[in-house]
């Protein structure tokens, strides 16, 4: 799990090692990751430990101290058995920590932002912003009963176990389950965020070294748990390429082929799919792959409507808006979508 | 004939010969261990002709001091079991690695590290806490039990008996293998089908009860049984942070029974609460069971601070430091407690201002613990601290205590949580805050009351052996795990593919070989202080130089704790009434009123036991028999007026005599 370091002088520097532990901790993948939003969360998580550690130090310093000078046997030490209250101490006992809280606030309220899961990538790392132009690679992630299935809806490729991508090329996952909660967790290129059924999370990131990496799932789901693992590998554009020629060698997947897939089984080899149901991974989320039950979304609208229906008779137009506004908020597919859902299922 | 199949189901529902578990080996041994040791304990109560003393004096009492010390027997047993869970896991992770798989199965193992989570919070940590808390609180705030004994007597019983129904599933079926909170849907009766999810749901409901009728319990002993002149500013700090705890209990555990209650309805009544279909929404279950589990931390750890506050002054031979900070701390805590509990799921994709608003309330709680680390630090400042059991472990708490409490600020940051959530990092934190928090308390609690309860100190040898082998296993057992986790090591895996990780499992694991020796220390220093307890006597009542009430009485306390009702004029009481030359009392007794033992509880119990055991293995007939048999008990339990009497005046003076003989005869 530990990957040859070659970060930036500052990076190292900001890395105090002051106990073994800190030192053992310094070369791991969390604190030297090799993507840009792993790297902002690895130096948060360091930075946050240095404040803190502005207090922890001397009172550890303090309570040793104390002990020592205040121990019964020295008689030397002053004693005063009635003093029990200062209120300038209480200031400081009060205010010292407070002010670090403040500090620290701050910038997680800032971090949390900008290193929000859902926002767009606004750089490729400290140095470089995004190019003009680019263009994201969007990944449909499914958690199933114990693999991974990675979905290229733009490139109309799937696999199962395995996933690549280009580096220095912004990602998007959007990431659900098959049947119960899991973490996408892929601990060089970004934190981890749950995958769930029927609801989707997603993930922004960019790789910034090629590499093998390890990924997996960092919720437990059940047996199958321990090896629900897969490598993730960032290539340069040309690798890249080269890789997805090969995954389209390979045969599609249907709905009948998911249906297989899904069932639960263990250390699932990598298998490459050359062509995905381009409904697939909506019908996956709505929970109505091959069509034998009502696609969530679909419910969601029917129920919405019938609401919108019975207020407009009574109420007056503006209510009407409000509701209007709740159908976008719901639902996850336009209706052109529901369209294209229905006449798949048609065929 | 389709009659008798019906009618066996009736009575067995799901139960059959195959969930006796003949064919695991690990679970036949422990299996005959644990009936060797029964068959042994009830040979020597036979033997030793126990039997009557033990259900008269222990199994039927509503005494407060009684029924704190089954609590903490209960604790200490249970945490056996748990830390035996703790072995396996630590032993199978530093073996599982390429080609081996260990010596456990998932299937094995995931109930194992389920149970070792239920069994350390639920049946260790809850009842040591409230064992302390029914023993000490009382006597610190001069009263002579509860408000309702019979009450607590009940809620002992059903802990107990959760207790035991989690001991069941290891020879009747199996246990959850869902991880301690039991998310759905892994949880919900599509994933778990078996029997494991519906132990841990009853038997946690019928521990939750107990546990929410004992806060109930000691709020109003606290708020309406202080002695004349304790005002709320003078109670000492051990019982406003049980008060705290207290409350916290109340408007968290209902919450527990509620999100419990719906998690099985949707396993057998086909309700979806939870459920991923049908509109069921499982992130409700993890925002309802966080609502209770983020207040439980605070439970646990509230009580722990009160011993400290205990022990600091008293072997620091002065008042304690910022007193009313102290208890505005406890306050706030408690009412932050509340407000944080999403900090535990920020990478369920809540949005960047939801979570920041729960990181910042999290480390905002950092400050009033933070005042009160502070506070002990300085009540040590100007003292004449002697360095006894109960203040080393102090002192190894107030050390460890802030190194998690850093690594836990560190896990509030939204965007750090990210790269560490559910690594061994976030394992090595809590275990950080609990072993140093409250178990680190209890024991300093333990060695601080024992004299107290039993009349006799414990031995200083084997405590210091005991500490020393808990302090250093545990930072062997943990500070591994932190470094397991910068790597991106997940918690919860059965099986490692890297080999260049195994060596931080086996110096985890070694960890927790030294902390086995620090439990086995501390069951000797208990066998050898029992042996040598004539040369440990405490014949004075106040062994340490003690600040509160409970040590102005005798060691164990009698009966009734105090032959008068003591006044209060300061906040370290029994220390202003040294200091005033008070003399104790030796004529003038009177008769004292006393609550009577009773069977009720006990029997209330084990009726909630059948039913639990019932509903588990769906008897639908035993359910029903069980809960209208419990109800009946209940209600005829109502119609018993004889439930008090009176300890007669001779039998005061008899007592107060013969303690002040033992007073003089020794000075």
């Amino acid at each position: 799990m530990k990957f040859s370091a070659s970060s930036t002088p500052t990076f190292r520097s900001a890395l105090l090692c002051l106990s073994p532990i800190l030192l053992a901790g310094c070369s791991t993948v969390v604190l030297n990751p090799s993507g840009d939003i792993a790297l902002q969360q690895g130096r948060l998580l360091l930075i946050s430990t240095m404040l803190m550690l502005l207090i922890i130090v001397p009172v550890i310093a303090l309570i040793c101290v104390f002990s020592w000078k205040y121990r019964q046997s020295n008689t030397e030490a002053r004693y005063d058995p009635e003093w029990d209250h200062s209120t300038s101490l209480e200031l400081i006992i009060w205010g010292a920590p407070l002010l670090i809280i403040i500090v620290l606030g701050l910038l997680t309220w800032i971090g949390t932002h900008t290193l929000d899961p859902y926002r767009k990538l606004d750089r490729l790392d400290a140095a470089r912003p995004i190019p003009l132009n680019t263009k994201a690679l969007r990944v449909e992630v499914v958690a199933l009963d114990w693999k991974w299935l990675f979905i290229y809806p733009d490139l109309n490729i799937a696999t199962v176990n395995e996933l690549a991508a280009p580096v220095d090329v912004p990602i998007v996952f959007t990431i659900t389950a098959s049947t119960v909660m899991n973490s996408f967790s892929i601990p060089a290129l970004a934190g981890q965020i749950y995958a769930m059924p029927g609801m989707q999370t997603k993930l922004n990131a960019v790789i910034n070294r090629a590499g093998v990496y390890d990924g997996f799932s960092a919720n437990y789901s059940g047996a199958g748990f321990s090896d629900m693992k897969f490598k993730f590998h960032g290539m340069d554009q040309t690798a890249f390429n080269q890789w997805v020629q090969t995954v389209k060698a390979e045969k599609m997947l249907d709905s009948q082929g998911y249906v297989q897939l899904e069932k639960p089984s263990i250390r699932v080899p990598v298998i490459h799919f050359g062509s995905v149901d381009a409904n697939l991974y909506h019908t996956i989320l709505n929970r109505c792959v091959g069509g034998n039950a009502m696609c969530m979304d679909q419910m969601m609208m029917v129920d919405a409507q019938s609401n919108k229906r019975t207020s407009s008779v009574a109420n007056i137009t503006t209510k009407a808006i409000r509701f209007a506004e709740i159908d976008n908020a719901i639902c996850t597919t336009t209706p052109s979508l529901v369209k294209v859902n229905n006449n798949a299922r048609a065929n | 004939m389709p009659e008798q199949i019906n009618l066996a189901k009736l009575i067995f529902g799901r139960l059959t010969w195959d969930a006796i578990p003949l064919h695991e080996p690990i679970l036949l041994l422990t299996f005959a261990m644990v009936a060797f040791g029964g068959v042994t304990v009830l040979g020597a109560l036979t033997y030793f002709k126990l039997w009557t003393p033990l259900w008269r004096d222990w199994i039927t009492s509503i005494d407060h001091k009684r029924i704190g010390i089954m609590y903490i027997v209960l604790g200490l047993v249970m945490m056996l079991r748990g830390f035996a869970d703790a072995l396996m896991m630590r032993a199978q992770q530093a073996m599982a690695f390429g080609d081996s798989t260990g010596f456990l199965p998932p299937h094995h193992y995931d109930q194992v590290f389920t149970a070792h989570g239920v069994i350390m919070i639920f049946f260790v940590a809850m009842p040591l806490v409230n064992g302390l808390m029914n023993y000490v609180v009382p006597l610190q705030i001069g009263a002579r039990d509860v408000s309702f004994p019979f009450l607590n007597n009940l809620s002992f019983w059903f802990t107990a008996f959760g207790s035991f129904l989690v001991m069941a599933s290891l020879f009747v079926g199996e246990f959850a293998r869902t991880g301690w909170l039991a998310y759905p849907p892994l949880a919900g009766i599509l994933a778990s089908p078996d029997v494991g999810v519906d132990y841990y749901i009853w038997s946690l409901q019928i521990a939750g009860v107990g546990t929410l009728l004992s806060g109930v319990n000691l709020i109003a002993t606290i708020i309406k049984m202080r002695a004349p002149g304790m005002t709320m500013m003078k109670m000492p700090v051990f019982v406003w942070t049980a008060l705290c705890t207290n409350v916290l209990i109340v408007a968290a555990f209902p919450v527990l029974t509620a999100v419990l209650a719906m998690l099985s309805m949707d396993r057998t009544l086909g309700t979806n609460f939870f459920t991923s279909d049908m509109g069921g929404n499982a992130m409700m279950y993890v925002n309802l069971i966080w609502i209770w589990g983020h207040p439980e931390v605070y439970i646990l750890v509230l009580p722990a601070f009160g011993v400290f506050s205990e022990v600091v002054p008293t072997f620091c031979n002065k008042r304690i430091f910022g007193y009313t900070s102290m208890v505005y701390a406890s306050v706030v805590i408690t009412i932050l407690a509340y407000l944080v509990w999403l900090h535990h799921f920020f990478t369920m994709g809540s949005g960047a201002s939801v979570n920041s608003f729960f990181g910042i309330t999290t480390m905002i709680i950092s400050i009033p613990t933070g005042a009160k680390i502070f506070n002990w630090l300085f009540t040590m400042y100007r003292g004449r601290i002697r360095f006894e059991l109960p203040m080393m472990w102090t002192i190894a708490f107030m050390i460890t205590f802030v190194i998690g409490g850093m690594t836990g600020v560190l896990l509030a940051v939204p965007p750090a949580d990210f790269v560490v959530h559910n690594s061994l990092f976030l394992i090595a934190h809590f275990h950080n805050v609990i072993i140093g928090g409250v178990v680190f308390g209890m024991f300093a609690g333990i060695n601080f009351w024992f004299p107290k309860a039993f009349g006799y100190k414990l031995d200083t040898f084997w405590g210091k052996c005991s500490f020393w082998f808990w302090v250093i296993g545990f930072y062997a057992a943990f500070m591994p795990l932190y470094v397991l986790g910068l790597m991106g090591v997940t918690r919860r895996l059965s099986h490692f593919d890297d080999p260049s990780l195994q060596i931080w499992f086996i110096i985890a694991a070694f960890g927790a070989f030294l902390i086995l020796l620090g439990i086995g220390s501390f069951v000797i220093q208990l066998i050898v202080s029992f042996k040598n307890r004539e040369a440990l006597r405490d014949t004075t009542g106040d062994p340490w130089g003690g600040r509160s009430l409970e040590w102005s009485t005798s060691s164990p306390p009698p009966d009734y704790n105090f032959a008068f009702t003591p006044h209060v004029h300061n906040r370290d009481a029994w220390t202003d009434m040294k200091n005033n030359k008070f003399v104790r009392p030796i004529t003038g007794f009177v008769k004292i009123h006393m609550p009577k033992n009773t069977p009720a509880g006990f029997i209330i119990a084990a009726f909630s036991f059948a039913v639990g055991f019932a509903l588990i293995w769906q008897m639908w007939l035993l359910a029903t028999i069980g809960f209208v048999a419990m109800i009946a008990v209940i209600i005829i339990h109502t119609f018993n007026y004889n439930r008090d009497y009176y300890i007669s005046a001779d039998d005061v003076v008899r007592t107060e005599n013969a303690r002040t003989y033992l007073l003089n005869s020794h000075v």
